[in-house]
């Protein structure tokens, strides 16, 4: 029985229709058993050496060589598509609730539907579309929001009553379903043969391909690839790319320099049975039964199903290696909740006779999305693993971005939700992947709500006054390890618990907020801020200055004890970090990021910092803790604690100064809140930060200070319109397109990085603007709540999608900004977007399928600004971020 | 705060080790299959020590527990070297003779040990050419000695035990130049620990025992029902005959205060411990001692106070009481324990636990479908059924593991609960001591058939 299963995965009949590639690889299998084991050595050197020949690999070779990249070896330990790529079930699904992951899968969808096509290898491509159920009115609106955004993407899809359900798939059990999701076009293909024609392909196009080859480790030499260390032999070349699947780890730490990729595997069941009395027809839709936590598709007349259970057995975490997957021992035990529900779902199914339950291991991520991109420590050393049981939907997708990065420099899309640099070492514990994967791998089926927090994996990296803020009712999340405060919990309040705390709409801590942030407008409150990422730059000379005005495209150089908000910028003017940057002293200076920079920004400049041991780049996040004083009584507070004179005449906004607070010296104050309120930050030599949290906390008392968390900072930031980097802003995304043209000096006598495409775009125009919308019939306490993600549609027709939104407790509105496009409404072209475009629009936003008109806005109302403001300082916070 | 399940598991699981006897070595087949172990400190750092080893020049498989007390010294070093002695005590005169001459003329020695250890279970790098030394000396006087009788186990075991605990204390006399050994020699002597320790050779278990951890024998009735025997009596105030024994050493006149508040002199629990010798040596010896070592141990309030009413020592010694038991098929498995298993579960308990923990997982066996006609419904009934037998045993793989997770999740109703463990498990260091005490299992699996062929 098992044999049928296989020789379906991988039917060998396609080797000798291409006896080209034949010649090329070893053929072991084949049957002429004459030929040697390794008739053709390995080339001494090429461009690119590609590592695993699962879907993943056979991709990325598949596209490099499209794109005219032909000098690509590609090596696999075992056999090709033997891994997980063989046992994996082969649906391709669209239905991604993270926009990049659905254009991927979009992608992979149309490429396979044409793959037998183009190589004349079967692929099994088998369109039968898919259905999502939902058991409860949540899920329902998990669905409905996943179907808002593949509409405006133009992929068919449409929300249908049970009834409906029934009729499209007679087995269904609907009597416990309120609605389902339709996807017509979601296909099956078989995984293996789909990975073998694009090794096919690739061949053709000159791409090398050597089986029973494996990689013992990448070398590196002064940050660069230069070779692969084989089991037969050694290959220079200039770029390596690690496709190793769940062995991506252990491959990634094998070198001397290691290279994290932080990924675990778990073992993944899925049933296979004989077919039915009357077979089921190869066009019925695959299912997909969340709540159940299962997925059922039809395979050779009977069915393949298998789900994501509560307690995953995550294996290999000790890192035990082997050739090829063989089958792990079946756990009928731990199938069988999946099986109840499967016969739940589908009753009629009792008698139908079991032929295999198949464990194929799938790796997985700490953050349930997949992770590609470059080595942030060695140049050429490229990375596309950690599937998330979703290689075969991502795999044309994901290996093009990977291709179009290698040869372009960067993707046709925003992968930073994607990118190996949104990690750092701290997530490459074995620990920790162990536990992180055992919660990510049951939330493939968990209701997706806004504000979800990770459980394991947790107090990693703290701020010193952590139990501080602990005992007084802090509830924490995290971010790139780091916990932060979201709210306080005043005492005698009780929250909902975890479970009972999801939700779509207005949620618990609504009022705990809303007197958080009315403390920050009357009085002031304290938030701890010491997540951020914290870099020094200096040199000896003015090595610094000139390094930085090259990268950053606002004018750093102004007088000592100015802070400056600055993108740094790519070649096409969009923002790779936006960032906050004093200058301590002339040839000193102090850089503020978002703390999911620190892998990603510190890459970034020292890969573009000259080579010169008198110019020093440090990162000193862990040196300082920070404390952001927010509110009008702020001054007042810290005048009293310094005994120095902090208002406007004495203290500017938009400076920084090294003072004493209480009895600590050398305190860095900065005239900045990130919020646009008054204030300072407080930059504290954590040795300080207790006893300067202390003073701070007492001396407030009389002014009525209170603690507050990022919830506040967040719900006073967007009201303001202020956008923050890797929610609103990305790397596609430029100054001009934001309204930050302010923060751009093109005139500042020298070249900067992105100055041409910044040009060019201040002369044609933009053709994206970020805009701020007032929901207008919104009614907080009984509909949904947007989050980001939501369609925009002007005049009733789909502009953009919003990137993030809260509620303003000034203006009693929900606020949502995102960007409008002008696509011309023939040929979907994309035009120029000009004030008058947006200004002169009807909007509405689509939250779940239901739209609520919008008021749209270009500039923040003054009104919420307490201070009058220098026309400078309009914008003077300009820069936000979560 | 809460520990997730997860958490909860690497805690309890931190320390676990499992060894599987091979069948047949090459010389002998083995009546024991494996052991499991485990850990849980209550003490920072952990107090308990615990050892297993195969002997390699005779027969048997050695497994002790020992739990420390004011200090983890000695248990430490009892936990290093008592194996040696009793494998020496053990040895028939010519291999002691081989050995002797390979030592003397600088050749490789025998292996006398297979030592099973956790990657926690470390060895004093330090301290091992003393302890060497000690040991030669003794096989020397043994070989001296030569008898020419065939050794009796139970005889061997209480050599070594009386043997070590004199070189434990003749060390601390003599001192060493080298400062750390010679603090290292005087902190074993000044604290003390108790020794629960299992020879299995064939169908004969012989336990020494001395002090309060025990040795219990799961034995499975013929109705499938579990029950416990003992293998060894705690040496404490709640042992009558202890109590007469250390009366019987010591003059009336202190029949009042040598027992006080279930202690020994109102201060020691166990009445047999290794080192202690503060209950071994005159006064002036300690003072001699005292004055002479290093500072740390002259500001060490423990150490300078002298026990009330101190008049004709020694009041302890480390001889161990031995019972042989002879294997009989329905004996399935023994656990030895530290006490603190035994202040939490009753021995019937530990018996049912461990016995259907076992049983469970034997019985249990993975299903495979293989080639046989099995539908959907068929196998879904027989799952459902599976699951109803099964309670908290599968997440589980280690039977020590196992019994404490029910030591210190228990509620009232006799069931695990998940609440009551991660409190227990989260309390900080300076709590945990007042919950629990530090708790070492070993659970030694026995080979019934082999047993059975005897």
């Amino acid at each position: 029985a098992a044999g049928m299963f296989l020789r379906l995965l991988s039917d060998i009949q396609w080797r000798a229709a291409h006896p080209k590639w034949r010649r090329m690889t070893s053929s072991q299998r084949s049957t002429s058993t004459t030929a040697e084991p390794h008739p053709v050595s390995l080339p001494a050197q090429a461009q690119v050496v590609i590592c695993g020949g699962g879907i993943m690999g056979t991709s990325v070779a598949y596209h490099l060589s499209k794109m005219g990249w032909k000098d690509v070896v590609l090596l696999e330990q075992g056999r090709l598509a033997a891994g997980t790529t063989r046992f994996c079930a082969g649906i391709v699904s669209t239905a991604r609730p993270v926009s990049v992951e659905l254009k991927m899968a979009h992608y992979s969808n149309k490429l396979y539907q044409q793959l037998e096509q183009e190589t004349g290898v079967q692929t099994g491509y088998m369109k039968t579309g898919s259905i999502s159920l939902a058991q409860t009115q949540d899920r329902l609106i998990s669905l409905k929001r996943i179907a808002s955004s593949l509409n405006v993407m133009g992929i068919p899809c449409e929300i249908i009553s049970p009834k409906k359900v029934v009729q499209l798939h007679p087995l269904i059990n609907i009597h416990d379903l309120v609605g389902a999701m339709y996807v017509p076009e979601d296909a099956l293909v078989s995984s293996a043969n789909v990975s073998l024609a694009l090794a096919t392909a690739a061949s053709r196009n000159g791409v090398q391909i050597h089986e029973r080859t494996s990689v013992s480790h990448v070398t590196v030499q002064k940050g660069r690839v230069t070779g692969v260390e084989t089991d037969r032999g050694r290959i220079q070349c200039e770029y390596f790319v690690n496709c190793a699947g769940q062995w991506a780890y252990e491959l990634g730490h094998s070198g001397e320099e290691p290279v994290h990729i932080p990924l675990h595997a778990c073992e993944h069941f899925y049933l296979l049975t004989h077919p039915l009395k009357e077979p089921l027809s190869s066009s019925l839709p695959t299912v997909v039964d969340p709540d159940g936590r299962i997925y059922i598709r039809n395979w050779q007349g009977g069915i393949l199903s298998g789900g994501f259970e509560k307690n995953p057995k995550p294996l290999f975490t000790e890192g035990r290696n082997q050739l090829e997957i063989q089958n792990l021992q079946e756990d009928w035990d731990h199938f069988g909740p999946l099986l109840s529900a499967l016969l739940r779902r589908m009753p009629g199914l009792e008698a139908l006779q079991i032929m295999q339950l198949v464990n194929c291991p799938e790796s997985f991520t700490p953050d349930m999305r997949c992770i590609m991109g470059e080595s942030p420590t060695a140049q050429g050393y490229f990375v596309l693993a950690g599937m998330n049981s979703a290689g075969i939907s991502y795999g044309g997708g994901a290996g093009k971005y990977l291709a179009e990065w290698m040869v372009n420099g960067y993707p046709s899309e925003n992968v930073w939700p994607l990118d190996l640099k949104r990690f750092g070492t701290l997530q490459s514990s074995r620990t920790f992947l162990r536990h992180r994967v055992m919660e990510v791998m049951p939330l493939m089926c968990d209701l997706k709500v806004p504000r979800w927090d990770f459980q394991t994996g947790r107090q990693l990296r703290t701020s010193p006054l952590y139990d501080r803020l602990d005992a007084q009712g802090a509830r924490w999340m995290e971010k790139h390890g780091f916990e932060r405060v979201k709210y306080f919990v005043p005492p005698g309040k009780d929250l909902l618990d975890l479970d009972h705390s999801k939700t779509f709409y207005k949620p618990d801590w609504f009022d705990i907020v809303g007197s958080e942030v009315k403390c920050c407008k009357e009085a002031v409150c304290v938030i701890d801020m010491s997540s951020f990422t914290k870099f020094e730059i200096s040199s000896t000379g003015d090595q610094a200055l000139e390094s930085l005005q090259y990268l950053f495209s606002n004018d750093l150089d102004v007088p000592v004890g100015h802070v400056v908000h600055t993108g740094m910028l790519n070649e096409k003017g969009g923002y790779e970090n936006d960032c906050s940057i004093a200058r301590l002293s002339k040839r000193s200076f102090f850089m503020i990021s978002p703390t999911d920079q620190q892998v990603h920004c510190w890459a970034w400049l020292k890969k573009r910092l000259p080579d010169d041991s008198n110019l020093v780049m440090e990162d000193v996040t862990w040196k300082y803790t920070a404390l952001n004083l927010i509110g009008p009584r702020a001054v007042d507070v810290l005048s009293e604690l310094s005994y120095a004179p902090m208002t406007a005449e004495h203290f500017p906004s938009l400076f920084c100064k090294e003072m004493s607070v209480g009895y600590a010296n050398g305190i860095r104050v900065m005239s900045i809140t990130h919020t646009g309120e008054p204030g300072f930050v407080l930059y504290i030599p954590i040795e300080y930060a207790l006893h300067v949290y202390n003073e701070v906390m007492n001396m407030g008392q009389k002014y009525g200070i209170r603690n507050a968390g990022y919830y506040a900072l967040r719900s006073l930031r967007i009201e303001k319109f202020f956008a923050f980097w890797g929610q609103d802003l990305d790397a596609f995304t430029t100054p001009m397109e934001c309204g930050r043209e302010f923060q751009v000096k093109l005139e500042k006598g020298m070249q900067f990085l992105g100055q041409e495409a910044l040009l060019e775009q201040k002369q044609n125009g933009v053709y994206k603007r970020f805009t701020m919308f007032i929901l207008e019939d919104h009614d907080t306490d009984m509909d949904l709540w947007p989050w980001w993600g939501e369609p925009i549609f002007r005049n009733g027709r789909y502009v953009g999608k919003t990137t993030s939104s809260a509620y303003s407790y000034t203006l009693e509105r929900h606020v949502c900004l995102g960007f409008v496009h002008h696509f011309d409404e023939k040929t979907g072209e994309e035009l120029v977007v000009t004030t008058d475009f947006i200004n002169q629009g009807e909007y509405e936003i689509d939250i779940a399928g239901q739209r609520f008109q919008a008021k749209a806005k270009l500039y923040p109302f003054s009104s919420l600004f307490t201070q009058r403001r220098r026309k400078d300082e309009v914008e003077l916070s300009g820069y936000q971020r979560e | 705060f809460y520990l997730t399940p997860p958490q909860v598991n690497s805690i309890l699981k931190a320390n676990e080790y499992s060894f599987k006897v091979p069948e047949f070595d090459g010389k002998n087949v083995s009546s024991v299959l494996g052991f499991d172990s485990n850990q849980l400190p209550a003490n920072a750092p952990i107090e308990d020590r615990r050892s297993a080893a195969t002997c390699l020049q005779t027969r048997g498989m050695l497994l002790g527990v020992f739990d420390g007390h004011a200090g983890c010294a000695c248990a430490q070093a009892v936990s290093e070297r008592l194996f040696y002695y009793i494998a020496v005590s053990l040895l028939p005169h010519e291999t002691l003779l081989e050995i002797e001459n390979a030592v003397e003329s600088g050749r490789a020695l025998l292996p006398i040990l297979q030592w099973h250890k956790h990657p926690n279970d470390y060895f004093s790098k330090e301290a091992s050419k003393l302890y060497f030394n000690s040991l030669r000396t003794y096989w020397q006087e043994l070989i001296d000695l030569n008898s020419g009788e065939t050794t009796d186990v139970r005889e061997a075991l209480i050599n070594a035990f009386k043997r070590l605990d004199n070189d434990i204390s003749l060390e601390a006399q003599v001192g060493d130049p080298n400062s750390f050994l010679n603090y290292l020699v005087l902190r074993v002597a000044f604290s003390g620990a108790t020794a629960c320790v299992a020879h299995v050779d064939g169908v004969d278990l012989h336990v020494a025992n001395t002090g309060d951890s025990r040795a219990m024998l799961g034995v499975q009735e013929e109705d499938g029902s579990w029950s416990a025997v003992n293998l060894s009596y705690d040496h404490n105030a709640q042992n009558e005959h202890e109590v007469e024994r250390v009366k019987m050493e010591h003059p009336k006149s202190e029949e009042k205060t040598l027992v006080k508040q279930d202690r020994l002199l109102g201060l020691l629990m166990p009445f047999r411990a290794f080192g202690d010798v503060k209950f071994k040596w005159s006064i002036e010896l300690q003072k001699r001692v005292i004055e002479s070592g290093p500072d740390q141990l002259n500001d060490n309030e423990y150490t300078k106070f002298i026990p009330p009413n101190y008049h004709t020592p020694p009041y302890l010694t480390a001889e161990p009481e031995v019972i042989h038991h002879k294997l009989r098929p329905q004996d399935k498995f023994l656990v030895l324990a530290t006490d603190g298993l035994w202040e939490t579960m009753h021995r019937q308990d530990v018996a049912r636990i461990v016995g259907e923990y076992l049983t469970g997982v034997h019985h249990q066996q993975p299903i495979a479908v293989g080639g046989y006609k099995v539908t959907l419904g068929q196998m879904h009934g027989l799952l459902t059924e599976r699951r109803a037998r099964i309670s908290s045993v599968f997440e589980d793989q280690n039977a020590a593991t196992h019994l404490i997770r029910h030591a210190v999740g228990n509620n009232e109703f006799g069931t695990v609960d998940h609440e009551r463990l991660s409190k227990m498990l989260s309390l900080p260091e300076e709590l945990a001591r007042m919950y629990r005490d530090d708790i070492t299992i070993i659970v030694v699996q026995f080979n019934s058939h082999v047993i059975g062929a005897y």
